[in-house]
């Protein structure tokens, strides 16, 4: 798109704009007007600059009409799905204003703790959601814990992708024994069940949370390899690919140009579904005992706190009910966001499952 | 297709060589060997008695040769003893495959007769209230942890409602014969509901869009427009096909579902596999871990080979070279 056709757009749906810029403006002065936000919002400002530049992008984004919004927009749990995880990038962005770490900790990511006492406290003003067995603050550990989500599952992909890319890039344009020896590499790693390849891993290198974003790499890479490698083959033969190398064009021009847009899509489903099972896949891990120090803002390690307290106090089997339902419906709402925007991505690309209507 | 078997059979085989290899050297990696944990453990153990074990162990041989070593007899039919329980490995494994393999075999089987059955519903039902409510519940049994789903059916149906027992096997000194059979079953309900449900959500949907893009086949109209009843159409020519795509992805997803079995093992302490590996893996059990990997990665690969199969022998358009 070029800048005409930027400037174009503008004034096509300037009415629009003026409304999302409006509540942008408005939202601002909001924040800045409430005395309680406005202390918040001076401690991290940076944080808020992010959060409002993103509810722009995101109004944006929806008052144009494109394809994508026009058949998200169809499917009330499309709307659904982007709306959760919309939601859980504001709160991560905002994890400083939301839940500011108190002045002394070094790592906003430690739980603040208030006490020693071993027995959960329910929810009261100051602990809105309790705490945990030894008096961690519930809410900021949900609130941090989204940051730990985003963070880990980010990271994950990436290096899955960039380790898939290679992968996957050399199998499919080199063929023949190059491709064969690559493919029965990734076939051993797709030979065990993701979890399983996991524990094993993080209980050799030793448990911490790097350790298991190595081993879920280390488990999830070999599906984008094939997925590129896939895709390599398919525009490979293309007539227009032979008529580009035709005209001189060389591997990287060819990667860049044709082989990556055609597997941009089928990419975005992939990982948007991946982003969710990441996180299912790391909070197993935490529960298993294999992931960051108890008191780390991370909602796996939560549950596991929760454990112990689930039998509840003679006759009163729910009194700790807060220590097991805020971390999970955090990761409950989180993979559910994910899940429904990967199938409402899917569900734009494949045309064969559409409504007729 | 005898060719076709024989060529993915030898993949197998390059994969599980490759694979122990790989395994072997992790575990061997792994940071503390088994004597450092005896040592550790007794504290008056003198500095030769440790290097005696170690040499015993064969701990300072170069790793080739330990593998080599490990190979030979596991290819003599011997998977060597666990260091933790002091028995034969052979024998630990069947104790506990059973246990797992009857957690597994249950739930499989019902998630995928629900699955099947809801999908089908709900596909003959598009866009009515009741293929809503499944879309949604589908949704939310694949975004649900396992682990945490089993504590709140822990909390919620052994705690609060005492329906069922909160884990283990079976209830002590319950007399064989039918009384235990009863026993153990009552005892599986919790552990199977839980390891079911993400199974049933997703062939749920599965089944729910092969129905639905089968019953907009043509073959599918034109066996409406010779008058066929509403019922053969869906039975003999949609449910068959449809069924195609959902008989390579069960094969291919039980592999997966030992995922959801270590953690359902571990909520409710029931002894299976999955259990075992991850006390060995953490145990330094090298004997044990090896085994069970090796068994799982086994199972992976004949239950890929078998989805390829199955569905070139139900699909008679799918031809290998």
């Amino acid at each position: 798109m070029g800048l005409a056709a930027v400037t174009r757009g503008f004034h096509e749906h300037r009415p629009r704009l003026a409304g999302v810029a409006a509540l942008g403006a408005g939202l601002a002065v909001l924040a800045l007007a409430v005395p309680l936000t406005r202390e918040r919002v001076a401690q991290a400002p940076f944080a808020a600059a992010q959060c409002l530049l993103l509810v722009v992008a995101v109004a944006t984004f929806w008052v144009i009409p494109s394809d994508l919004t026009r058949r998200m927009r169809k499917n009330p749990l499309s709307v659904a799905g982007f709306g959760l995880i919309a939601a859980f990038v504001a709160v991560a962005i905002l994890a400083p204003i939301l839940a500011p770490p108190p002045a002394t900790s070094r790592d906003p990511y430690i739980i603040p703790q208030e006490g020693f006492a071993s027995v959960p406290t329910p929810p009261r003003p100051g602990h809105p959601f309790g705490t945990t067995e030894g008096q961690y603050d519930l809410y900021y550990g949900i609130v941090w814990g989204a940051r730990t989500a985003f963070r880990v599952s980010i990271l994950v992909i990436a290096i899955a992708v960039a380790i898939g890319l290679v992968v996957g890039g050399l199998s499919g344009y080199y063929g023949g024994r190059v491709d064969e020896a690559m493919m029965r590499l990734t076939d051993i790693f797709l030979a065990f069940p993701s979890l399983v390849l996991a524990v094993t891993v993080v209980a050799v290198l030793g448990r911490s949370l790097t350790n298991v974003m190595i081993a879920i790499a280390i488990v999830h890479w070999p599906i984008y390899a094939r997925l590129l490698r896939g895709d390599i083959l398919s525009v490979r033969g293309r007539d227009y690919v032979e008529a580009a190398r035709a005209a001189g064009a060389g591997d990287v021009r060819i990667i860049v140009r044709h082989v990556i847009p055609n597997a941009i899509y089928p990419f975005l489903v992939l990982s948007s579904l991946d982003m969710g099972l990441i996180v299912i896949t790391a909070a197993a891990l935490s529960f298993l005992g294999l992931g960051p120090d108890v008191g780390y803002a991370d909602w796996g390690t939560l549950i596991n706190l929760s454990r112990t307290w689930i039998l509840g106090r003679p006759g009163e089997p729910f009194a700790y009910w807060y220590v097991l339902a805020y971390p999970g419906a955090a990761i409950f709402l989180f993979v559910l966001g994910w899940n429904l925007l990967g199938d409402a991505f899917r569900d734009i690309l494949d045309p064969r499952l559409r409504a007729s209507g | 297709m005898l060719r076709f078997v024989a060529r993915r059979a030898v993949h197998g085989v390059i994969i599980l060589v490759g694979l122990s290899v790989l395994l072997f050297a992790l575990l061997v990696l792994t940071p503390g060997d088994p004597v450092e944990l005896i040592a550790a453990s007794t504290p008056d153990i003198k500095p030769e008695d440790v290097a005696a074990l170690r040499a015993y162990y064969g701990l300072d041989d170069p790793i080739y040769i330990r593998y080599f070593k490990w190979a030979r007899s596991v290819l003599h039919g011997d998977l060597g003893y666990s260091r933790t329980y002091g028995t034969p490995v052979i024998g630990l494994m069947g104790e506990r495959l059973r246990n797992t393999l009857a957690l597994l075999a249950t739930s499989v089987f019902l998630a995928f007769i629900a699955g099947v059955a809801i999908g089908i519903y709900s596909a003959l039902h598009q866009y009515s209230v009741v293929d809503y409510t499944v879309t949604v519940l589908a949704f939310a049994g694949l975004a649900m942890p396992v682990f945490w789903q089993g504590i709140v059916f822990i909390l919620v149906f052994a705690v609060w409602l005492p329906w069922f027992p909160a884990g283990g096997m079976m209830t002590p000194g319950v007399e064989p014969g039918w009384p235990m059979f009863w026993n153990r079953l009552w005892h599986m309900v919790l552990p199977v509901a839980v390891l079911a449900t993400s199974g049933m959500a997703a062939w749920t949907r599965y089944m729910r869009s092969s129905m639905l893009e089968v019953i907009r086949q043509d073959y599918v109209r034109t066996a409406r427009a010779k008058g066929n009843s509403e019922k053969v159409v869906i039975n003999k020519h949609a449910l068959r096909n449809a069924l195609i795509p959902i008989i390579t992805l069960v094969a291919l997803s039980i592999p997966g579902i030992l995922n959801g079995a270590v953690l359902t093992e571990t909520v409710f302490s029931w002894p299976g596999m999955g259990l075992l590996l991850f006390q060995a893996v953490l145990g330094h059990d090298y004997n044990v871990a090896m085994a069970v990997l090796l068994f799982v990665a086994l199972m992976t690969v004949l239950f890929n080979l078998f989805a390829d199969v199955a569905y070139a022998m139900v699909d008679p358009r799918i031809r290998y070279e």
